[in-house]
């Protein structure tokens, strides 16, 4: 019992400690020109589920949730917006060549056509986020239309 | 005493259940089982000769990525994720160390959209199962052939296109044999290719 009592102690330590841990947030106020909704003139429904299921990792701007602000959650999340934006960042769009763009579209369909995106870790969090399978046929069929108009 | 405990365990597992369930995609996206399986023990295999590794100090040509791709293809056609992997890290040094001073500034503009797009190709590919090296190996191929548009190569290389992957749009590749050896589908279906040039 005096172990448990340790090891409990203990474990708050850490997890106290943790939260001094300053992390970066991956927040921004306004939406830049570059954006890929504004370059294409994406349809407003298509607009809106992308945003709700895409966004979050996908562009320079994060909607926290209030337990996002305790560690370790924060370090994970930071992890996945990291490398979420590395793979592809919709802000940025204008900036992508066009092969970068005819690549990035390929991964997008393949992506959702997979079930692969959005993560099911978000999605279980967020049930929003999920993409029924009209909606995955929307965005895909839409994403189809820009690649041939590259 | 006994509450204060109970809460502060419940704390505690719910921090770490909530880490956990965040942590499982990290290590569980490549793990998608991969459709077109089986090892094609194809004898014999034609083994490029060892490519060569690029310099990760120096300068690197498009003849150490003709090598790599090839090498790249080679493992996708015998269905071994682990060689192509190792193959896609050699491509990305190649790529990052890519010399362009020697092209027209047209052609470095166009050559650096070629290697930034398939330097990504290539990450990903030295991180993925087999299903998904084999989409980013299709347009890495166009990548490359593009490339040698541009930069030539001193080797003999044939085109192939198979128009039976990806959905019936079909997946080009290089190789340097006259002997076809599918990358797409491996074993499955080692001859589908159409010799382009």
């Amino acid at each position: 019992m005096r172990v448990l009592r340790i090891v409990v102690l203990v474990c708050l330590i850490v997890i106290v400690g943790i939260q001094f841990v300053p992390t970066e947030h991956n927040l921004s106020e306004s939406v830049p020109e570059t954006d890929f909704m504004l370059v294409n003139e994406v349809p407003d429904a298509i607009q809106a589920k992308l945003k709700v299921s895409c966004y979050d990792c996908h562009s320079n701007n994060t909607s926290y949730p209030w337990y996002s602000r305790v560690q370790p959650v924060s370090w994970f999340l930071e992890g996945h917006i990291e490398e979420g934006k590395s793979d592809l960042n919709f802000n940025e769009w204008e900036d992508y060549s066009t092969r970068k763009r005819y690549s990035k579209l390929r991964s997008i369909i393949s992506q959702i056509e997979d079930d692969e995106m959005p993560l099911e870790s978000y999605s279980l969090i967020h049930s929003d986020a999920k993409l029924s399978g009209k909606e995955k046929a929307e965005i895909i069929s839409y994403m189809n239309q820009l690649k041939e108009r590259l | 005493m006994k509450k204060v405990r109970k809460v502060l365990s419940l704390l505690v597992v719910t921090g770490v259940t909530l880490a956990f369930a965040s942590c499982k995609d990290g290590g569980n996206d490549d793990s998608m089982e991969s459709t077109s399986s089986g090892m094609g023990q194809e004898g014999g295999s034609n083994e490029v000769s060892t490519g060569v590794m690029a310099d990760s100090y120096g300068n690197t040509t498009a003849e150490s990525v003709v090598n790599n791709y090839l090498r790249l293809t080679s493992a996708l056609a015998a269905s071994d994720q682990n060689q192509a992997a190792e193959a896609g890290r050699y491509l990305v040094a190649d790529f990052k160390g890519f010399d362009k001073s020697s092209y027209s500034s047209a052609e470095q503009q166009e050559l650096t959209d070629i290697v930034e797009d398939a330097t990504e190709h290539a990450e990903h590919i030295s991180k993925s199962d087999l299903g998904h090296q084999r989409e980013h190996f299709d347009i890495l191929s166009k990548d490359v052939i593009d490339m040698i548009a541009i930069t030539g190569t001193e080797r003999n290389l044939y085109q192939y296109f198979c128009s039976m992957y990806n959905g019936d749009k079909g997946g080009q590749w290089l190789s340097d044999t006259k002997e076809v050896k599918n990358p797409y589908f491996g074993s499955q279906m080692m001859s589908c290719g159409e010799l382009q040039k």
